[in-house]
Order: C-alpha cells, then structure tokens, then sequence
C-alpha cells in the first residue's frame, strides 16, 4: 500500500497560543524547576531574516539535538530536553538556552561534529525549512560529512555559529538572497 | 514538553511523492521575501534525523476546545477523528497533535488579529492530543468561521494542524478545510498545492457517525506522513 502524503500548508500568522508553553526555549531541563541536564550550558541566540533583509516576526523556530555525550536515544540523559520550540520576537530575534551537544555517529565509521537540528516555521513559509547549526572552532567540523559536503566556503559558514562571549553564540537565519542559509532537502 | 526519544524501525527514503507546495507561490504574496533561492541540499539521514521526540499523552479535555471556558463557546460543534498513518498505513503512535483556529466569527485570539470582529470569551481555540497505539487523534471544536485577509481575498474556514514527532522529517504542519466551501476555489494557499488529489485530501470527510447524535457534527481528516516501515 502507498498513501498520498499529506501536503504542508503555512502556520500562518496566529498559533503562538497554542504551540508555546512556558519554558520550550530552555533544553537544559524536563520540567521548571527540575534537575539541570549534564554539560556545558549555552545559549543560542538569533536572528531570521528574510529577503529584504527585514526581521521575521513570529516564526516558529524548533531544535533537536544530542546531550552533552552525543546520545539521541533511551540511555540520553534523563534530565535533557533534546527538543525545543520558541517564537521569534517583532525583531526577529529567538533564544535557546541548551547544553553543548556532544560529537554523533555519522555513516559507517565516521563521527558528526556537533550540531543541533533545526526547522522554522512561519506565515509566508508554506513548508518547513531545515537547517543545521554547527559550533565555531571546533576540529570535528573539518572532518564532518555535511560541513564538509558543501564545497562553497561561503555557503558552509552560514551553518556555523558565532561566538559571542563566553557560553554565548549568535546564528542568524537568513531565508532568501545574499547569505541565505543553507537548507536541507530531508 | 519532549519525553523519551523514539527511534521508531522505520525508515525515511524519498519515495518521491511530492504533494507539498513550493515555497515560492507568489498568488500568495508574503512566499515572494521568504522563499529560499538556492537549491535545498540533499542530507543523508544520520541518527540525528532518525530520532525525535515523543509525548506522553495528554491531560484529559486537552483536546475539547468548547469547554475551556466557563460555559460553551457559540458557533456549531464538530467532531474532527483521524489517524497519523505512515506512507504504507502503519500507524504512528506517540505523536503529537496541535490543533488551533479562529472563532465561529472568523477571529483569533491573538493580539496581531486586529480585525473587527467579536472575541468569545468561552474560546480560546487552541487543543492538543497523543496519538494512541493505532495512531488515532480526536478533538471537538466549533466550527471556524471565514476570514478576510487585509487588502487580499477571504480564507475559506480552515483548522491549523502541528504534528510533531517522531522525527524531524515527518514534521507536519497543514490545515483542514470543509468540504463545499466556496471560498476554497479563490483561496491561494490551498491552490498553493499543484496537485489534484493532494489538495483535495486537506478537505475533511463530512461524516456524521462521527459526531455525537444531536450534539455535534462529525468529520474525518487523516494525515500521511513520510516513513516506512524498516526492512
């Protein structure tokens, strides 16, 4: 049997009453309150940007990475997130408060430097893009079979973040024209 | 929000259907700045987009939209069941269904709706349920009045649909029309799908052993998303 896949349709401009709780920014935690995952704590901030160069309001920005040792599964650490979702601002500016995700398995031998999963959604988007974040100075990212996989520099960097002070990093999403970020067909 | 991760034994190969819309339509206006120009990048799956998250199962009356209120919101009441299926029928359980819309007249509850139509207090219009083992979701509303869109055409009376999980690649985000509705042939983000069938498939089914004898009216509305089973 094969079935049509259903088809995206926008999220449209008025949803934040209903896909944001109170704390889906902050990975570092389960629950408000409860015990602090293992690892690095960081935050990630930025920006989306549309083709004019205009902030994009109201975007739906959602992450899935590993915790600090690299692990997606059952033995992840159980005070770990993993998944997060926030909104942009009027000026287009998301936060994610996180822990440094560990390198993960890749294809056969090979190791992912670590990254963080990343989907926006928004009015004026008809289907989800996907990109990824990577860190800064970080040796895995030479030998990483995406980073590496895109020959143009220029290109490549849009999918690494800034380091913005200590624990700090800016990545910005740029959707359309000069920088535009490179997005994933999944 | 997230629980355990899910590794679910399926697989996620481009079986080549290609129902979504572009991102450029530009009948609908606000695509023309947001639309990626380079080509996407082909991304081999790794275990970063096998996996994602699950949810537990939600409170009761999560996904009754008429009783968040202190008495019932005005508007006709439905019944909207489905199933979360994969690309060969096997169900998805687990997953995590969002549902939100505009009021019988046509109005969000949302600070940016600035049109001039009433609120109802006994609405906020927003509700969430796991799917079960045979990945079936249900949520009773009240049917969503048509809304215009400033400068520009009506919105035919649509549900907003999220499904998350199990993995980024079977991330959904679609909306739910009624069948008959006139404003359907005009509206640009339903026509923003090119082909037939898969537009037509965002009409929910009018059924009315679906809804309660004298209460409501019933519709069905499944969602496929991409995945197989593993083998």
């Amino acid at each position: 049997m094969s079935l049509a896949r259903t088809a995206s349709q926008t999220i449209g401009p008025f949803y934040n009453f209903a896909l944001l709780g109170g704390a889906d920014n902050d990975l570092t935690r389960r629950s408000k309150g409860g015990p602090q995952a293992a690892g690095e704590v960081v935050e990630i901030k930025g920006r989306v940007i549309d083709g004019d160069g205009a902030a994009c309001a109201c975007a739906l920005v959602e992450v899935w990475q590993a915790d600090a040792e690299g692990r997606y599964g059952a033995d992840r650490d159980p005070n770990f997130a993993g998944f997060g979702r926030t909104l942009t601002d009027n000026d287009g500016y998301y936060t994610f408060t996180t822990v440094l995700p560990g390198p993960v398995p890749g294809k056969g031998n090979s190791w992912q430097a670590p990254h963080m999963s990343m989907s926006l959604h928004s009015g004026g988007l008809l289907k989800q893009v996907n990109t990824r974040l990577y860190f800064p100075n970080d040796d895995a990212n030479a030998d990483d079979p995406v980073l590496s996989g895109i020959e143009d520099d220029g290109q490549r960097s849009t999918l690494v973040a800034r380091a913005a002070g200590e624990g700090r990093y800016e990545f910005d999403v740029i959707l359309q024209g000069e920088g535009e970020t490179v997005f994933f067909q999944l | 929000m997230a629980n355990t991760t899910d590794v679910t034994g399926r697989h996620y190969p481009d079986s080549g259907q290609n129902t979504d819309p572009p991102y450029l339509h530009p009948d609908y206006k606000s695509t023309i700045k947001k639309s990626p120009q380079r080509p996407l990048v082909a991304l081999e799956h790794s275990v970063t987009e096998l996996s994602g998250p699950a949810f537990e199962a939600g409170e009761a009356g999560e996904n009754d939209l008429t009783v968040q209120g202190d008495a019932m919101p005005l508007g006709e009441r439905i019944d909207i069941q489905g199933r979360i299926l994969d690309e060969e029928g096997n169900a998805y359980a687990g997953a995590l269904v969002e549902m939100w819309q505009a009021n019988a007249s046509g109005k969000y509850r949302h600070i940016n709706d600035g049109r001039e139509a009433p609120l109802d207090e006994n609405f906020i219009g927003a509700g969430r349920c796991v799917t079960d083992a045979e990945g079936w979701y249900s949520f009773r509303s009240i049917r969503p009045g048509p809304y215009p869109v400033p400068g520009g055409w009506w919105r035919p009376a649509h549900l907003h649909f999220s499904v998350t999980g199990p993995s980024v690649v079977t991330r959904l985000i679609t909306q739910m029309y009624f069948p008959g509705d006139p404003l359907l042939e005009d509206d640009p983000i339903f026509h923003s799908i090119a082909d037939d069938a898969a537009r037509e498939a965002l009409i929910g089914k009018f059924d009315l052993t679906l809804g309660e004898p004298s209460v409501s009216l019933g519709y069905r509305f499944d969602m496929v998303l991409r995945g197989q089973a593993a083998g």
